[in-house]
């Protein structure tokens, strides 16, 4: 493979390049599903191509290809630089990147059992014994499971002569029961919605989960939430869960850091960010005890945004994006660090596949432990509703007005859970939420998430970001909009 | 390393970029697929084979910034043994690398229990013939699109504005055949150009979609947008509410995309469709008429299904009422319908989805709902649309790129963003005028046929910032 990555950058440089890069990938993936006790999906796939991203003319240019041979990458490595030229018909002023230095280097992300391995028979007789256990609950209409699991490596060199090759394996799974009654279809899922928890590990992330265990009760919630009472409208305190908080940091925080966006140039498609230039180390973004960083270290755990270097041959990193409250970072490339007079990019380019461009993406976007046991959050709260895992998310192309809906609530009286409430939803504008906020739990209940849905870009890119949360409360909030009838 | 493969690799290495393989290598392929297959104790197989040649050029700030191509093709792999199937998908086409992915198809298929609904593949089928490969568009060059985009920035840097966007273009095929005889190919082409231009702080965007590059006038699109734009500065701030809303084509195309999932006989038999128990009861207003039509001449599509079963235009609403639902071969089966030529590959969970749809006009345009309006809002689009109630199926979202208030039948300001908290099913049963219809793009569903619409007491329940 680093024959074929160094025969593409000689022939970018003979054709005219300045700089070059190029990524080879070997994708593998399996994905297997059950619904009401039958196989759904069941499937694996891999994919092997590399794309070549160059700078000529002072413009960019990329091209990708899966004819791996001298010649394929050749063609391929002569029509970015063509691309690039063309580019530089509609440019304003040359690329300049800020230095970076020259890694050799190769990791693989830490697993204890390679899910590749284990027997298709043992994890199709988990899911249907899952499956089994969620139908045995009278009511439920409708049973969910999957297992995806994707082994992923990569060859980076660029023409500064860089050589990283990086492997990944990623696991995810979730269940999920549905129940339609009484005009009203009601869901739970877990350990998460939309596909449930995935990380940068091995089939032991599916063990530690113990999906069978659950299975029962995640039913029995979806056929309750019939019987429960409507989340009331109002302007409250909300305690979130920890993995819709992972959303709304993702949403709230994860977004608008990202420097392509506040820089314009994401304006067509995924939009902009109220986070100007003129903010940073000056907007309050939340109460003083909001402490978010972007981490995509090994230290920082096996998210779906950790890495040994990014897609530009940056190195991880951790950078403050709110200390004590005060908005301190963005999320940043070569390119966009040199145009905001940064020294250094944070090491945030990441690309879905070989045959996409790496742009800006969240690393693990976590929200640092704060100093609740969570039995003392709920019991230090007088009046409050607690909602858990996510069900709707919306927020606008600035980044400052959110509505998020989850599939369940509980309403906290008197520093006790009371009722359970159906259809809660809440909504504000970003900063105030954030300055809103005035307790949240310690490392006891804080958990790494994984979003492994995150789409951006142009083509689209789907990509895993990750999200340290624990359970945290927020005063002054609007609850219940989504259901109003004005 | 693999074998080299059976095809000539150097013809591949060598062409252009951007071409395509002819239908007869594509034809080569699945029978490479299904020879490799017979050795191996499949009793049945199907193969899938899908090449794509894209380009897409990115602006933004009045200049390119991001220039990509790609090419890809992939062949998928589905065996059939013992009452048992799965799949396999690889890039590589070498013998080995093929032989490889019939074996893991093979063995995740003998992992599994019997289906018992499980179907024999189905045999030859007769498909309509459509054309909808543009040749000039196929071999569109990345300097016509810079030079385009250069055009369209050189307006925003005359008028102070700030232009982003895409001019995408390229070229696609899909190819399957299966052990029983069946092989269908397809090829078309596309373009698409979208442009947002800002005015701080205000902005607005036109976009077009089409087989044809020459289907559309970038520069026109820009001049609408940056026209908007400048419209749409100095929003004022209005209080929530329901309103009277005029629906541009894209902000409809993007709510009621969300729609079509409800009409796959899979979904009813999940009990997850909002048309459990409405089937053949007045749910929408008379005006609404919808159906899903691939061979309708303003859509893009295969005319078959992942099955190979021919793709049939079906009528899913007549005049408000829910009669018919899109049909896998295997829902069909079990209701005793005919496939209707919807399904997708198997295997999956989903079953089948109408792709294709299109929604009956009207004779109104946009101007004379202007005119006919004493006090609504006009949309130009929506923005990060999802699901809170899937039954009632109450969609969230925000306007976004031009919102205007309009009194007494003229357009009098522009007006600050409201996130919407509204039902589908509520919002088609208000609609007062309906516009022609027409390939309408957004960004939150595919592209689809659809009017602009008119509609009374639409729910906006809170204002952001800009």
């Amino acid at each position: 493979m680093w024959d074929l990555c160094t025969h593409s950058l000689d022939t970018a440089r003979l054709r005219g390049a300045t700089y070059a890069d190029v990524r080879a990938m070997h994708l593998r993936q399996r994905d297997l599903t059950t619904k009401n006790g039958q196989v759904g999906t069941l499937a694996q796939s891999e994919s092997i191509g590399l794309g070549i991203r160059v700078l000529a003319s002072g413009a960019w240019g990329f091209a990708s290809t899966d004819r791996l041979t001298r010649d394929g990458v050749s063609a391929c490595a002569a029509q970015a630089v063509t691309i690039a030229k063309a580019s530089a018909l509609a440019k304003r002023s040359d690329v300049v990147m800020v230095p970076e230095d020259a890694f050799v280097d190769s990791w693989q992300s830490a697993y204890r059992k390679d899910p590749f391995e284990i027997p298709l028979e043992t994890q199709l007789a988990l899911l249907l014994a899952v499956d089994a256990e969620m139908r045995r609950v009278k009511g439920v209409t409708l049973t969910e499971t999957d297992l995806q699991f994707r082994k992923i490596d990569s060859w980076f060199a660029s023409s500064i002569g860089s050589r990283i090759h990086q492997r990944k394996m990623i696991s995810g799974c979730g269940i999920g029961a549905t129940s339609f009654r009484d005009d009203e279809i009601q869901k739970r899922s877990y350990p998460n919605s939309f596909g449930g928890q995935h990380s940068l590990q091995g089939y032991e992330l599916v063990e530690s989960l113990d999906l069978l265990q659950h299975a029962p009760r995640v039913a029995e919630e979806a056929v309750a939430l019939h019987s429960a009472e409507q989340c009331p409208q109002k302007t409250g305190t909300l305690i979130l869960g920890g993995s819709q908080l992972g959303l709304q940091i993702h949403e709230s925080v994860g977004h608008p850091i990202e420097l392509d966006r506040v820089l314009g140039q994401e304006a067509n498609f995924a939009g902009t960010s109220f986070l100007t230039l003129d903010q940073l180390n000056k907007l309050r973004y939340g109460s003083d005890i909001v402490n978010v960083v972007a981490d995509a270290r090994v230290d920082h755990g096996p998210g779906l945004g950790t890495f040994a270097y990014d897609d530009e041959g940056v190195p991880a990193q951790c950078t403050d994006i709110i200390k004590d409250g005060q908005f301190r970072g963005y999320l940043s490339s070569r390119e966009t660090a040199h145009l905001i007079g940064l020294k250094r990019s944070s090491g945030t380019m990441r690309t879905e596949s070989w045959n996409r461009l790496p742009i800006i993406r969240m690393t693990n976007i976590s929200l640092l432990p704060g100093t609740w046991a969570f039995d003392d959050l709920i019991a230090g709260t007088d009046d409050a509703i607690l909602m858990e895992t996510n069900r709707s998310w919306s927020i606008d192309d600035r980044r400052y007005q959110f509505q998020f809906s989850t599939e369940m609530a509980w309403e906290i009286k008197g520093g006790k859970k009371a009722r359970m409430l159906k259809n809660p939803s809440y909504s504000g504008i970003t900063t105030e939420f954030w300055n809103s906020c005035d307790a949240i739990c310690n490392a006891d209940a804080w958990t790494l998430w994984g979003t492994p849905n995150c789409g951006k870009g142009q083509p689209m890119q789907t990509m895993g970001t990750g999200h340290g949360a624990s359970p945290a409360r927020f005063q002054n909030v609007r609850i219940g909009a989504a259901f109003s009838k004005p | 390393m693999s074998k080299p493969a059976k095809q000539k690799s150097s013809r591949r290495d060598n062409a252009a970029a951007d071409a395509l393989l002819s239908e007869r290598e594509l034809h080569k392929i699945v029978e490479n697929v299904l020879r490799l297959a017979r050795s191996t104790g499949a009793s049945e197989t199907e193969v899938h084979v899908d090449e794509v040649a894209d380009a897409l050029t990115r602006f933004a700030n009045n200049a390119i910034h991001q220039n990509v191509a790609e090419h890809g093709l992939t062949v998928s792999i589905r065996t059939v043994v013992d009452g048992r199937t799965a799949r396999a998908t690889t890039n590589r086409i070498d013998e080995d690398s093929l032989r490889t992915a019939i074996d893991a198809s093979l063995s995740l298929a003998h992992s599994q229990p019997k289906d018992p609904h499980l179907l024999p593949l189905p045999g030859k089928q007769r498909y309509r013939a459509m054309n909808r490969f543009v040749k000039q568009t196929a071999a569109y060059t990345p300097e016509e699109r810079a030079r385009a985009v250069r055009r369209a920035c050189d307006l925003a840097v005359k008028r102070g504005q700030n232009a982003a966007g895409i001019f995408a273009s390229g070229q696609s095929q899909t190819a399957m055949g299966n052990s029983r005889g069946l092989f269908a190919a397809y090829r078309e082409t596309h373009a698409e150009f979208s442009i947002t231009m800002q005015e701080q702080p205000a902005a607005s965007w036109a976009k077009a979609n089409s087989a044809s590059v020459r289907d559309f006038d970038p520069q026109k699109l820009a001049e609408r947008a940056s026209e908007k734009a400048h419209r749409a500065t100095n929003a004022r701030e209005l209080s929530t509410g329901r309103y009277t809303v005029i629906l541009e084509p894209s902000a409809v195309l993007d709510l009621v995309g969300f729609l079509f999932y409800d009409f796959a006989a899979t979904a009813l038999a999940d009990k997850r469709s909002c048309l459990n128990d409405r089937m053949g009861k007045p749910l929408f207003g008379k005006n609404i008429t919808i159906a899903d039509d691939v061979y309708h001449p303003l859509q893009l599509g295969a005319p078959f299904d992942g099955e190979g079963v021919p793709r049939e235009r079906v009528l899913l609403v007549d005049r408000g009422i829910p009669k018919n639902l899109v049909y896998a071969r295997t829902t069909a089966k079990a209701a005793r319908k005919k496939p209707t030529g919807h399904g997708f590959a198997l295997p999956n969970e989903y079953g089948e989805a109408p792709m294709n749809l299109v929604f009956t006009g009207g004779n109104s345009s946009l101007d004379e709902m202007i005119a006919s309006t004493d006090r609504g809002l006009l949309v130009t689009r929506l923005w990060y649309i999802r699901e809170v109630d899937p039954y009632e199926k109450i969609m969230t979202g925000m306007t976004r790129d031009g919102l205007f208030l309009v009194e007494n039948g003229r357009v009098t300001s522009a007006v600050r963003n409201f996130r919407f908290n509204q039902s589908i099913l509520e919002m088609l049963r208000n609609v007062e005028l309906l516009g022609p219809a027409v390939r309408a793009t957004g960004e939150e569903a595919f592209e689809m046929v659809v009017p602009a619409m008119k509609v009374h007491d639409f729910r906006f329940s809170e204002v952001t910032k800009f």
